[in-house]
């Protein structure tokens, strides 16, 4: 089988489609945006205190939490281009679109990059409301750079695990069901503790296993320690890993639905 | 006849809407899932707070952070009624039963009726996983009665609200932001700590949020040593009669576009 290589056209008309349409819903743009921001403050001032545990490491607690809007807003928006998707299959406009010329590779690419705009705006506030209430970026400008790419990275490759989902169920309720696994992603994690503070054995093997925890970790060393190049490799590690497997996973349902079509 | 239709009504839309919230697991998993994610943070991720100097709460930090969740869990499982309002409105369903009620405040309240049953259950799951993972409820049946009447109170304002925001929009999707003002009073107290042990601005909001009173005093409920349970009990029943006027003026809007 020949390999089937995109339409930049197509993915760059795609690409602007889904962009514009996720940026123009204030009714998911908003609380997608608020919400992450309202976590991080309440955490910051309400859990400050964890500061005060023997071991926690040389950082504000402020500082130390910055990881969790970033994270948030990739699982958002992946579930929500996710979601997306799942109504353009429910109204007929993927089966449309599949007779065009595009290519599959196109179509999931372009659908995807919706997700990545949102995340870049909505990443960039975040840094700038960052700047504002006084974190400290160890890593400087080109460490928020790459805070950047990384959840850039893993949004689409949640997004393309949710895609498929959409793909092989078609509906958008099915999809948002993933929302709460999402959740359970972050919260089971070294969201609001360094792992080896986490006292319950459970959770902290939990938190261990949980891929998240390292993406977390990547970029919370971006903010507290600096260059940290272990750290790093883990999340971008665990970045990729997920591009990979989503990729594969909707290119796969895609083509299988075209064979069904 | 004027009592029976009310209560007819009343009993049917709310059998319908836990009916219908329990059979579909892509909408009640999440009111499920949520408060028990937000458990295990607790009585996991975060226990390790309890060693922190100044943190006073004799039953422990899981005890402590469960009754947030359980709070927490029935405020929500309340917004729940505003999401089902407007998906009713937008399917025309509510609008033809608002028409055919002899009482269409009977209408309303049969969608807040349905979510005290289903926080009800919601709130029985979460204490059976609760005393598994290691709550200590020191209560007696009376004072636990108390903490769960706080919660069925939290339930009913957040049903309200929701519910005055849903017959004013009629917009399923606008109904996030319905759920984010509740979020937001729930968090702005002292939900992961002590109040003392919260940093100033959020001690401020603490101080100022009502919501503050029912948190703090469900938890002396269930570690068996109440404290100024007349004073929550007072605010909460104060807020179900301030937001009876939010949702019945949100009613008469929604009949006069119906």
């Amino acid at each position: 089988m020949a390999l089937e290589l995109p339409n930049v056209g197509h993915m760059v008309y795609l690409s602007r489609r889904s962009a514009v349409r996720a940026l123009s819903e204030p009714a998911v743009m908003i609380p997608t945006t608020v919400f992450p921001l309202i976590f991080f403050g309440i955490l910051a001032g309400g859990v400050s205190a964890a500061g005060g545990i023997p071991g926690f490491p040389d950082a504000s607690y402020k500082d130390f939490v910055f990881a969790a809007p970033f994270v948030q807003i990739s699982l958002l928006a992946a579930v929500s281009t996710a979601t997306l998707f799942a109504n353009d299959i429910e109204q007929g406009f993927l089966d449309r679109l599949l007779l065009t010329p595009a290519s599959n590779v196109a179509i999931l690419v372009g659908h995807l990059m919706g997700a990545a705009a949102v995340v870049i705006v909505q990443a960039s506030i975040f840094l700038v409301v960052g700047l504002i209430v006084g974190v400290h970026m160890e890593s400087g400008i080109l460490g928020a750079l790459i805070i950047a790419v990384l959840v850039v990275l893993l949004t689409v490759g949640i997004g393309g695990i949710g895609t498929f989902v959409a793909l092989r169920t078609g509906s958008p309720e099915t999809v948002l069901g993933i929302f709460p696994l999402t959740f359970a992603l972050l919260f089971l994690s070294s969201l609001t503790l360094p792992r080896d503070l986490i006292e319950a054995d459970w959770f902290r093997l939990i938190a261990t296993v949980n891929p998240i925890s390292y993406f977390i970790e990547s970029i919370r060393s971006l903010i507290i320690v600096g260059w940290d190049a272990e750290a790093l490799a883990r999340g971008f590690l665990v970045a990729v890993g997920a591009l990979a497997v989503g990729l594969v996973a909707s290119v796969a349902a895609l083509r299988g639905k075209v064979e069904r079509t | 006849m004027s009592r029976a239709s009310f209560t007819s009504v009343l009993f049917t839309v709310a059998s319908r809407r836990v009916r219908l919230f329990l059979g579909n697991r892509a909408i009640s998993l999440p009111y499920f899932a949520m408060p028990l994610l937000f458990l295990a943070l607790g009585g996991g991720g975060l226990s390790n707070l309890a060693n922190v100097p100044a943190f006073d709460y004799p039953s422990g930090y899981t005890t402590f952070f469960f009754v947030y969740v359980l709070l927490q869990g029935s405020a929500f499982a309340g917004a729940a009624a505003g999401a089902a309002v407007a998906s009713d409105f937008e399917t025309g369903f509510v609008r033809r039963l608002l028409l055919a009620a002899p009482h269409p405040s009977s209408v309303v309240a049969g969608y807040i009726l349905g979510s005290v049953v289903l926080a009800l259950v919601l709130m029985f799951v979460l204490t059976v996983v609760g005393v598994a993972v290691g709550v200590a409820v020191e209560a007696n049946v009376l004072e636990f009665a108390g903490l769960y009447g706080l919660a069925l109170f939290l339930t009913v304002i957040s049903a309200l609200w929701a519910t005055g925001f849903a017959l004013r929009t009629r917009i399923t999707r606008a109904q996030t932001s319905a759920s984010m003002p509740i979020f937001l009073v729930l968090m702005l107290s002292p939900a992961f700590v002590t109040r003392a042990l919260l940093s100033s601005w959020l001690r401020v909001a603490a101080d100022y949020n009502p919501y503050t009173a029912i948190l703090e005093s469900s938890r002396s409920l269930i570690s068996g040593e109440p404290d100024k349970i007349m004073l929550a009990y007072a605010i909460a029943l104060g807020l179900v009669v301030a937001f009876s006027l939010w949702t019945l003026s949100g009613l008469r809007q929604a009949l006069r576009s119906t």
